[in-house]
């Protein structure tokens, strides 16, 4: 069976995009070809900085043939029909076909078609250059002259030569013969850029293989990544030190080297002051360079392993130099910066290295940073009763938490924020708990990311994430689709881990709630304060730009009842100056609309001025509360701002509950569970939500709680029917009188003897005890379905009992919605 | 068939190969003063030297301040429409935020850029690109080049382009890229262009740590001028003037007057019909005077982030104005008027 080697060479490709075009040139090619009946063995794809390869391995000289026979028009039928049928079956007359004789059609016509397969060359010779044209880069240039010309090839890089060739392992392969833009399709390569001369003449894979490794060339991606490895451990080893290893950087390497030849360097111990995570950084980002650690003491050594493409004359001396001074340099930088850090640090106090923030935007309409480092320290000292942590430490991590952000190491490398938070903290002789906040208040990070768990840090932790969702809540920035520019869903999952795994009792409506607030103080409010805003809607003066309405920060808060949309006065505001305007300006009810709708809308923007002023003054009656309780009082004073905010925290604790379903199950939870629960209303508290999920599992693997789960479809099932067809509701007022059989008293007794307990138990978040309680309704329930008939033929009589059947629906419903279980 | 890759122990093989033939060494019999590894002149003359034999017409710098070779005319108009071109020639780049007062030894607000555009790119680029390092002295068979991916995009004049940052040994000594688009307009033909880093490219060939300690003339003892020599005062003074003095009133000013210049030539250079245009370059002199401009002002901390955004969009609108503008000249390829 015949082989195809096919080689793209070019100049050099970005490593990040190798191994992905090695998977699609072989997907690409190999589907082609079996789409048009070339079913192959094996292939196997390659890939260099200069080279994309593929061989494909077993593959038949030519297509199958085809035999296809189609029907015609019936014997007789009109010459026009039958002149298609010729046409569309390729006949020169209709003699060429067969009659055939159909018992209900009668004799009709059929034509027997052979299509001999063209040879496999002929194809590939079709379909390769239609691959190359449409080859998905991300990105792709055209060069040269031919670039003058619109349909010019365009590809990674410029594309230099191609070798195609086809043919049994036994014989000489042919070219497989085509040409792309110019290029002709051949058998000759180059090797190495450096260490080969000459051009290289190739017949299949195997030969291929082995000239390109002669000519300094290791094609197999994979081979170069284990050679490097195994030669940088090696020589790890050699100086008895361990390699720091690091998949990404392997990955980008095997991408820069056709020929890797591994060396080692050194640097001035002295560099060893600075951070061992930031020296890595700096080798990684910069030079593409590995770093090695002392098995001793785990510490970085002052050594380097470099991959370079090269076996050079001198045995890599220059190289290794050439490196060393580059190192040299920037590692000279990042001792400059940490030691700058230092120094600032130490002579300038916290406070004025915070107001630097202050000029730095977070949002365009959530403020500067240093407006969201003031909520989060104010909302971490929320939370810090809550988590067990201490108010004061709580809300001074938080403040610490960013500080790196501004410092010269993170500047420059952003991958090491957090962790040098720390290590400054733990310089600046802060309380441990501090430090350790700094570095893993960005936690977690995903699904798999560590959870911190020391109280201060969970703290922050949770703050940090909370006013990152609700200042995008709030301006409707929330995440859609596939989109989430922000990373809303990891920060929303982080709340949920952070809570689920510390078992943090936080009452996270309220907490969302404080949170809105606290960005209505600081950050949305215009520097010269609400109400100036609505200078823009002042009817007097028509000339002045139409507001956008939507782009305000605010409208979510403003507008959550819908004042604005009441008819006119939304046209009346934000259409002021209007020619357009549908109604008069000039009639006297236009003008009472607008003026109402203004003095509201004054109203409104002064009272979001009152929450801000809450935390400039103190409350001279309410001297001890703290400014975001007073704020957060005069925000339930006011209806519309009241339901704004709870609307907005409803929304966002919907975003939570899908992020903690999501979690359960991946978790192992069964779906209908964590579904009956849900369905249940006011789940705000996501530890609840856990725990109830968890004891409802175990209730159902007993008797008692498969037999109740049953017994209660049964009711909600005969329910559903009745209720339907009656057209009503047969919640509530079950009529003791009216029980007559013992079965559905007795019934009725447990319902009314257990409710209360029930209740009890769940308000103590007493799920076991709510369960094993629940329990004792199964013998009634079963009874009353062994002997009592709930459609009565008496009217009364079937009312009451479905009155019943609906009292178990609901003290069901205490525990979860029993509906949505399966089984 | 599979079974063939075989994970082949490497050949150690060293040093068999003769020299590249045709790569020009350095010849020995130059005085160091004409030596690209003696002395930063004698770099820049081996420059020269090279490209003026591939064809290049070697040119001066442009008369104006600019932050890169790219905006140099010789690049950014004529990177644009059908005409051939080759031109090589050192610029001097002002990049004024990047002044340390002559306290950092690797950083410059004043560089030597030499910068090569060849149109259209020719087929063996990479090869005519490192046949010169080879001619000012880095020996390829003892040298680490590599061809890191590197995409170019200067925001400020509407262009882009596909290529790499040159690696040499770990550092970066060159930027290649192959122009896909400037001035907002498709580049018909692409054009390839080389920028190297004069400084650290010298610095690399003399062995030397510091910028300031390079030797210039390639001298000795008396005769010996240092880069500090030429440049470290001029870095001092203009430091001062790019972070604490420069007039933001003024600079702002003259931002406005080279928009506002750059608008009335561009209206006043066509002709009836819109076919011609006769004061494209002009024009773009005006251009480059705001994006420097621009760049001052940035240095001087009087830009806000937003801001920034917007001024460097109206410089991208001259930009675009001119490249179109030249388009319409007969060195942009126009018709000859009839």
């Amino acid at each position: 069976m015949p082989d195809l080697l096919l080689e793209l060479f070019c100049e050099e490709i970005p490593a990040r995009m190798q191994a992905q075009a090695a998977d699609t040139l072989r997907k690409l090619v190999t589907d082609a070809l079996v789409e048009r009946g070339l079913v192959y063995e094996g292939a196997k794809a390659f890939v260099t900085p200069r080279r994309l390869a593929l061989a494909v391995h077993g593959l038949p000289a030519s297509q199958p043939d085809v035999h296809e026979e189609r029907k015609g028009p019936r014997v007789g039928a009109p010459d026009g029909a039958i002149q298609g049928f010729l046409k569309a079956s390729g006949l020169a007359s209709i003699d060429q076909a067969k009659i055939e004789n159909d018992p209900k059609k009668g004799e009709f016509y059929v034509a027997h078609i052979h299509k001999h397969g063209r040879p496999t060359p002929e194809v590939i010779a079709e379909i390769v250059p239609a691959i190359i044209r449409s080859f998905p880069w991300p990105k792709s240039m055209r060069w040269g002259r031919n670039s003058v010309n619109p349909n010019t090839l365009r590809w990674v890089r410029p594309l230099q030569s191609i070798i195609a060739t086809f043919g049994p392992e036994t014989e000489e392969p042919e070219v497989v013969p085509f040409e792309v833009d110019g290029i002709r399709s051949g058998d000759v390569t180059r090797g190495h850029r450096f260490l080969s001369q000459g051009t290289i003449r190739v017949r299949r894979l195997d030969d291929w293989l082995t000239k390109l490794e002669a000519a300094f060339v290791v094609a197999d991606r994979e081979r170069r990544k284990d050679i490097i490895l195994n030669d940088a451990k090696d020589l790890a080893l050699a100086q008895g030190l361990e390699l720091v290893e690091d998949a990404g950087l392997l990955d980008e390497i095997a991408g820069l080297v056709e020929w890797p030849v591994v060396l080692t360097g050194s640097f001035d111990p002295a560099f060893l002051d600075v951070p061992d995570e930031v020296i890595r950084a700096t080798i990684r980002a910069n030079q593409k360079c590995f770093v090695l650690k002392d098995p001793a003491t785990g510490r970085l050594a002052n050594r380097f392993i470099l991959v370079s493409n090269l076996e050079a004359t001198d045995g890599g001396k220059a190289i290794i130099a050439g490196n060393e001074r580059v190192i040299r340099a920037r590692l000279s930088d990042a001792k400059f910066f940490w030691e700058t850090d230092k120094k600032t640090n130490a002579t300038v106090p916290l406070e004025e290295r915070l107001a630097k923030f202050g000029n730095v935007t977070f949002q365009e309409k959530l403020g500067s940073q240093l407006e969201r480092i003031q909520r989060i320290a104010r909302l971490a000292r929320e939370l810090a009763p809550m988590v067990g942590a201490d108010p004061d430490l709580a809300e001074q991590a938080a403040l610490y938490a960013k500080s790196d952000l501004r410092t010269e190491v993170v500047g420059e490398f952003p991958e090491v924020q957090g962790l040098m938070g720390r290590y400054y903290a733990e310089l600046e002789g802060l309380d441990p708990a501090i430090a350790l906040a700094a570095e893993e208040h960005y936690k977690p990070q995903g699904p798999t990311d560590r959870v911190p768990t020391a109280p201060v840090s969970v703290a922050v932790a949770l703050a940090d994430k909370l006013d990152t969702l609700t200042g995008f809540w709030a301006i409707d920035e929330k995440p859609t689709g596939s989109k989430d520019p922000y990373a809303l869903r990891r920060a929303a999952l982080g709340v949920v881990r952070l809570i689920t795994t510390t078992g943090a009792s936080i009452n996270l409506r309220d907490a969302v709630k404080r949170s809105i607030v606290l960005h209505v103080i600081h950050g949305m409010r215009p520097s010269n304060g609400y109400p100036s805003i609505a200078a823009y809607y002042d009817c007097q003066h028509e000339e002045q730009p139409k507001p956008d309405w939507n782009a305000t920060p605010y409208s979510l808060l403003l507008n959550a009842d819908g004042f604005l949309d009441a008819k006119g006065s939304d046209a009346a505001i934000c259409q002021a100056g209007n020619p357009d305007l549908g109604s008069d300006p000039e009639s006297a009810s236009t003008g009472e609309l607008r003026y109402a709708a203004y003095t509201e809308l004054t109203n409104r923007l002064e009272t979001l001025d009152s929450v801000y002023i809450c935390s400039v003054f103190d409350d001279l009656d309410n001297p001890t509360a703290s400014y975001l309780e007073v704020a957060c009082l005069f925000v339930a004073q006011h209806s519309w701002l009241d339901k704004a905010v709870n609307d907005l925290a409803t929304d966002l604790l919907s975003f939570f509950a899908d992020r903690l379903k999501v979690h359960l199950r991946e978790a192992g939870a069964r779906h209908d569970l964590v579904d009956a629960v849900f369905a249940l209303e006011g789940q705000d508290d996501l530890l609840l939500v856990t725990k109830r999920v968890e004891a409802l599992g175990r209730f159902l693997a007993t008797e008692d709680g498969r037999n109740l789960l049953a017994g209660t479809k049964r009711a909600a099932n005969i329910l559903r029917i009745e209720e339907k067809k009656d057209g009503v509701s047969y919640d509530g007022g079950v009529d003791v009188v009216l029980l007559h059989e013992p079965e559905e008293r007795a019934l009725a007794d447990a319902i009314a003897a257990l409710g209360p307990k029930i209740e009890a138990a769940l308000a103590r978040e007493d799920f076991e005890g709510a369960m094993g309680l629940i329990a004792g309704l199964r013998a009634p329930v079963d009874a009353f379905f062994d002997k009592v008939t709930v459609n009565a033929a008496d009217a009364g009589l079937r009312v009451n009992r479905l009155r019943l059947l609906a009292d178990i629906r609901a003290i069901t419903r205490q525990i979860a919605d029993f509906d949505r279980i399966e089984g | 068939m599979f079974a063939l890759i075989r994970a082949g122990a490497r050949l150690r093989l060293r040093a068999i190969f003769p020299p590249t033939a045709g790569f020009p060494m350095i010849d020995p019999t130059l005085p160091p003063h004409m030596r690209p590894d003696k002395s930063f002149q004698g770099l820049i003359l081996a420059l020269h030297a090279f490209w003026a034999d591939k064809g290049c017409v070697v040119l001066q710098p442009y008369d104006m301040e600019v932050g890169a070779g790219t905006f140099h005319p010789a690049t950014t108009l004529r990177a644009l429409g059908p005409l051939p071109w080759k031109a090589a020639y050192v610029q001097p780049s002002r990049r004024p935020k990047d002044g340390r007062y002559g306290e950092n030894p690797n950083r410059l607000q004043h560089y030597y850029q030499y910068q090569v555009i060849l149109k259209p790119s020719p087929a063996d680029l990479q090869d005519l690109y490192l046949a010169s390092l080879d001619a000012i002295g880095i020996d390829l068979k003892l040298h680490d080049v590599r061809f890191v991916e590197d995409d170019w995009e200067s925001p400020t004049l509407g262009a882009w382009g596909l290529g790499w940052e040159c690696w040499c040994d770990g550092m970066e000594v060159s930027q290649f890229t192959y122009f896909q688009q400037v001035a907002g307009i498709e580049c018909s033909p692409v054009s390839g262009e080389l920028t190297y880093g004069l400084e650290r490219l010298a610095m690399y060939v003399q062995g030397v740590e510091n910028v300031y300690d390079l030797n210039f003339n390639g001298r000795e003892g008396d005769e010996k001028v240092t880069y500090g020599d030429v440049f470290l005062q001029a870095e001092q003074e203009y430091s001062r003037h790019n972070f604490e003095h420069a007039d933001t009133a003024m600079l702002l000013e003259q931002f406005r007057m080279a928009e506002s210049a750059a608008a009335k030539y561009l209206a006043a250079g066509w002709n009836d019909d819109k076919s011609r245009h006769l004061m494209a370059q002009p024009a773009y002199d005006q251009c480059i005077k705001a994006s420097h401009v621009f760049n001052l002002l940035d240095a001087r901390g009087v830009i806000s982030v937003t801001e920034r955004q917007s001024y460097i969009l109206r410089v991208r609108e001259l930009a675009k104005a001119c490249g179109a503008a030249w388009l319409a000249t007969a060195a942009g390829g126009a018709p000859s008027a009839a």
